[in-house]
């Protein structure tokens, strides 16, 4: 591969083996005796379970096992739980309904579990787990959030009248109400965030293999996190005591924030392979991900904002209703409250900012973090505010922005947030001058000569990754701490092991980590290999989310690098017999600067293992571990701009062109964040305009495959996105890193919703903007003008 | 999916014997629907008898003053076929715009119109280029073929074995697809006779699966321009509705779709 330092495009190490089909998923594993589990799940949103008939599905053949939430409860294994304690505004804590693996008294969602069939294979356990009888009362079923908390709405869970999981506040609510009474302007909204289902590429899987000479677990599962699930899975399902438990997170085929949940199915299919004693795996099929994976956004807001004479922000207020399903899931709590609501000053001084936020039980699927979790709901609605400010007031959409831009740092928001380092006037400009934003009239008119409506749209997003720091989000309510782990091993001839507590599923860590040792010292990326995913081999950490594992994941790697190439050089020293102040590390070799002496890496590596000539009092060996804790999250921001043509025919939108201009602070590699942004655009383009989850009002969910979940594609997307960065610094991780995994998603929606409302003159467009709705408002705004 | 055996027929008399034993047999042409209605354990037939192979269901041939098409030709040898390109260029490219790529060369012009999904692209041909089907039993038009969504005039145990598409003066389909699905939400096939007949038949929309517009078919007998249908709209009572588009949205589709299908013919 070549020595790919800090910055250089170098093609992914691990592609080779992802292109040529030798990925090792968690489907691909197999165990001696293996059985296969097919769940019963509900068919009802909401209903009582009065009774469950396994005696047919237990004589079919190839069966095992017939199991059922009774069972698991019986034996002890605990209730799903959720990682941040929020208390609501009157300092109560948030009202949280019992979650069990498979359920035995009363079923919340469709495609919950309520038994189990272990058989011999796949088709036998299908076969079963369709004749297994099961009765339901049905009870009445809700679906929509705010409808939810109405008197005489179905009620979910006794813990939560009202269906109210918590009230929560932030901001100052009198200085924002006395911005409003002084107000030149108030722009108000209503905007709706839709529901999304993540859809990884690999759906989720299990394989359980109990030891039962050693009462001993394994896991394979599709995580992001091996450690944290097995912290859960130990500690508080009571599965096996964590050294009694490995999980192991192979090749995973992208995550999204949907596996970084521990959902029911692994836990039952570790209990099955004990109760069986023979090793259970589970893979869900696509459907089943539909059902059961948890879903992203679905927000109902109501957004105020004031603006004074000059057209300065003086006050938002924002309440907002979240949908967080039938039950917690694991770090559901944080999203629509401190992921949220901490963003919405965006890139804006804006000097009071009160959120209110109300989190509601409905008969769904559990909803948890999604790409951006937060992030692109908060963005969405204050971009669209500003987009729409501008328009009420007359002023253009980029003057509006510019003059409410935070410009010195570090900036102490009115929500928590102090932005460390940024420069907003620098990535908007080169978005405008990237999409050439001042011929747009030109463009609009010789569009309206082909009939096609033409329009722009912008959005200048910020957003808040690798979250921390521990002691800070403790504080706020979060179960774990939020650092990570890394340990440095040089072999005695001088390759290196990098152990990190991140987990790569998609992101091509095993390149960008490499590319670090690479930078410090000198060797090829080959030299290096990345050991990740397995609580056996790697020191305690805590996973890939948030865009964190380069601010974060990468920060742990450089102390343990710090403490490596410290030790390296006082090895060399001594047998240079030089100071220690005058070796330098250059092209692999460890030099004495100013003379020829130099020794290779290998050598001073062999020299600490064979240990013949160490300076006094040295331990042998070369390996060093380090645990980094952030000071501050740290904040990605940036400019995107759509422009789109609309058909009023069929409401049809093209986007002609995307530019993005985005400050990731310090890129390691520019091909890989590339890559990144394209996804996140991607995903955001599909929120924006094809992507929905839609349940019916008895709770039955529509959009259950692809022939209903619109997932964009290639001919939905411009031919190109036009990338650009502005490089501010991070001044809180020694690399300057900021993360970019998200960004593309957060900042997409609404450039893309800004761009459509442009074009068709029309504000009153929620998303996903399908052609029907656009089409419907073309009617609309062709008949006011006719009129 | 449920277990099911599978037979390849060599002949249609062959296939139609393995269907006659068989206790809940189906016929297979491709299997772009069936194959996964029964993945997703919506359909078990006991056993599947495969028709792609047999040579005299294949191919594409001049007869007379018309096109025949073996019912097991794939959408990707019809759309590839330079006489259909050259007579009735409307059929290539409905037929290139089935699907994907790999549908359009598993998929087979005999079981898509055995299947008659209301959203399939082709009922639309057949029935504005007056097609005749041909079976094992006998033969019969489109327009006495297609009897409603998903049904068909097919007894269970026959077979198709071609479909003939007199040439057309000028043709031409217009689809606007489901975004997700990419079936049509409306497609509209406009089929132009030497004697200056015009028929127009619209897939995707219609509750009961294709259907004709006389209003339309009159307008362009005596105009045929775009601007001749663009005024003409169909009633959305019959019209399908679902979370992709109300039947209102695919009324105006099939205006919409009319006029730039003409507007491709002329």
């Amino acid at each position: 591969m070549g020595v790919d330092g800090i910055g250089a495009r170098a093609v992914r190490k691990e592609d080779k083996r992802f292109i040529t089909g030798k990925g090792r998923y968690t489907d691909d594993m197999t165990a001696q005796g293996m059985g296969y589990a097919a769940f019963v799940r509900s068919p009802h949103a909401h209903a009582k379970v009065v009774s469950i008939d396994s005696s047919a599905a237990e004589d079919m053949p190839g069966v095992d096992a017939v199991l059922t939430g009774e069972q698991l409860v019986g034996d002890g294994i605990g209730n799903l739980i959720c990682g941040w304690m929020i208390h609501s505004k009157d300092g109560s804590p948030m009202n949280m309904g019992a979650w069990r693996a498979m359920e035995p008294e009363i079923v919340r969602f469709v495609g919950q579990a309520v038994a189990v069939v272990i058989a011999d294979t796949a088709a036998q356990a299908r076969d079963a787990a369709d004749a297994v009888v099961v009765e339901y009362e049905e009870l009445d079923a809700i679906v929509d959030a705010v409808a939810a908390m109405e008197d005489g709405a179905p009620q979910l869970h006794p813990e939560a009248p009202n269906n109210l999981i918590y009230d929560w506040e932030i901001g100052d609510e009198a200085a924002v109400n006395a911005a409003f009474e002084g107000a030149a302007h108030v722009t108000k909204m209503e905007i709706t965030n839709n529901r999304l289902a993540p859809n990884p590429m690999e759906p989720r899987a299990a394989l359980a293999i109990y030891d039962t000479a050693e009462e001993h677990f394994t896991l394979y599962t599709t995580s992001q996190n091996p450690h944290v699930a097995r912290l859960v899975l130990s500690a508080f399902y009571a599965v096996a005591p964590e050294h009694k438990l490995r999980v192991i997170a192979p090749d995973v085929g992208g995550g999204f924030g949907s596996k970084i949940y521990i959902y029911p199915e692994e836990m039952v299919c570790l209990w099955a392979s004990k109760r069986t004693e023979r090793p259970v795996k589970w893979v869900s099929d696509r459907t089943e991900a539909f059902l059961t994976d948890a879903h992203g956004r679905d927000h109902n807001s109501v957004a105020e904002m004031a603006l004074d004479a000059d057209n300065k922000i003086t006050g938002l207020r924002v309440k907002t209703v979240a949908n967080l399903g039938a039950y917690m899931s694991l770090f559901s709590s944080s999203v629509p409250t401190y992921l949220y609501a901490t963003l919405l000053s965006g890139q804006y001084n804006i000097p009071a900012i009160h959120a209110n936020v109300k989190a509601v039980y409905t008969n769904t699927v559990p909803v948890d973090a999604y790409r951006g979790a937060g992030r692109p709901e908060a963005t969405y609605l204050l971009e669209r505010m500003m987009e729409t400010a501008a328009r009420e007031v007359g002023l253009s959409p980029a003057e509006l922005r510019r003059k409410n831009f935070i410009t010195e740092f570090p900036h102490q928001t009115p929500v928590i947030m102090c932005y460390d380092a940024g420069d907003y006037s620098a990535t908007l400009d080169a978005a405008m001058a990237a999409i050439d934003y001042d011929g747009f009239a030109a463009r609009k008119a010789e569009a309206a000569s082909r009939g096609k409506l033409r329009g722009i749209g912008l959005s200048c997003y910020i957003e808040a990754c690798g979250i921390a720091p521990s002691a800070a989000v403790g504080s706020l309510g979060a179960g774990v701490g939020l650092w990570e782990s890394a340990e440095v091993r040089v072999n005695p001839v001088g390759t290196i092991e990098v152990l990190t507590g991140s987990h790569s599923h998609g992101q091509g860590h095993e390149t960008t980590f490499a590319q670090l040792i690479s930078e410090r010292f000198g060797l090829d990326t080959d030299a290096v290999s990345i050991v990740h995913g397995d609580t056996d081999k790697v020191q305690f950490g805590m996973g890939t989310y948030g865009s964190r594992s380069g601010a974060v994941g990468m920060s742990a790697i450089v102390k343990a690098l710090d403490k490596v190439e410290a030790k390296a050089k006082k090895i060399a020293a001594h047998l240079m017999e030089a100071a220690e102040g005058d070796i330098t590390i250059e092209g692999g070799e460890l030099k004495v600067a100013g003379t020829d002496k130099k020794l290779t890496f290998t050598e001073v590596a062999l020299a600490a293992y064979t240990a013949h000539n160490l300076p006094d009092g040295m331990e042998p060996g070369l390996k060093e571990g380090a645990f980094y804790d952030p000071t501050n999250f740290t904040f990605p921001a940036g400019t995107y701009i759509c422009e789109v043509e609309v058909d009023p025919e069929t409401g049809t939108t093209d986007i002609i062109s995307f530019v993005a201009s985005d400050d990731f602070g310090k890129i390691i590699n520019p091909m890989i964040v590339e890559g990144q942004v394209h996804g996140g655009l991607t995903q955001g383009i599909g929120q924006a305009m094809l992507e929905n989850a839609a349940y019916d009002d008895t709770g039955q969910l529509l959009t259950a495959s692809y022939m209903d979940y619109c997932m964009p594609r290639a001919d939905d997307l411009p031919a190109e996105y036009r990338l650009s960065t502005h490089e501010t610094l991070c001044p809180g991780n020694p690399l300057g890193m900021k993360g970019c995994g998200e960004a593309g998603a957060i900042g997409s929606p609404p450039a893309v919703i800004n761009a459509i409302t442009d074009a068709i003159g029309s504000n009153d467009l929620s998303m996903p903007a399908t052609p029907e709705k656009v089409w419907q408002l073309c009617q609309t705004t062709t008949k006011a003008a006719a009129e | 999916m449920y277990e099911t055996n599978y037979h390849r027929a060599g002949s249609v008399a062959d296939a139609a014997a393995l269907l006659a034993k068989a206790d809940d047999g189906k016929l297979l042409s491709g299997g772009q629907t069936l194959l996964p209605t029964m993945k997703q354990r919506l359909a078990a037939p006991s056993d599947l008898v495969d028709v792609t192979k047999i040579a005299e269901l294949k191919g594409i041939c001049e007869d007379g003053n018309a096109i025949s098409i073996g019912a097991a030709t794939t959408h990707a040898e019809v759309a590839a076929s330079d006489l259909v390109k050259q007579k009735i260029p409307g059929l290539a490219k409905l037929a290139g715009g089935i699907g994907d790529p790999a549908v359009r060369h598993m998929g087979t012009i005999g079981g898509s119109i055995a299947n008659n999904d209301p959203a399939a692209d082709y009922p639309s041909a057949l029935v504005a280029l007056n097609a005749t089907v041909t079976t094992n039993k006998r033969t019969l038009s489109a327009e006495d073929f297609f009897t409603g969504m998903f049904e068909t005039a097919l007894d269970d145990d026959e077979i198709v074995t071609s479909v003939s598409f007199p040439a057309a003066a000028k043709s031409a389909y217009a689809k606007y697809p489901n975004p997700a699905s990419r079936y049509a939400m409306a497609g509209v096939f406009v089929a132009q006779q030497a004697d200056g007949s015009v028929r127009v038949a619209v897939t995707g929309a219609g509750q009961d699966g294709v259907f004709r517009v006389p209003e339309m078919e009159s307008a362009l007998a005596s105009n045929f321009a775009p601007d001749a249908v663009a005024g003409i709209s169909v009633s959305a009572d019959n019209l399908l509705s679902d979370i992709h588009g109300s039947s209102a949205y695919r009324a105006n589709l099939v205006t919409v779709m009319a006029k730039r299908a003409v507007e491709a013919a002329s």
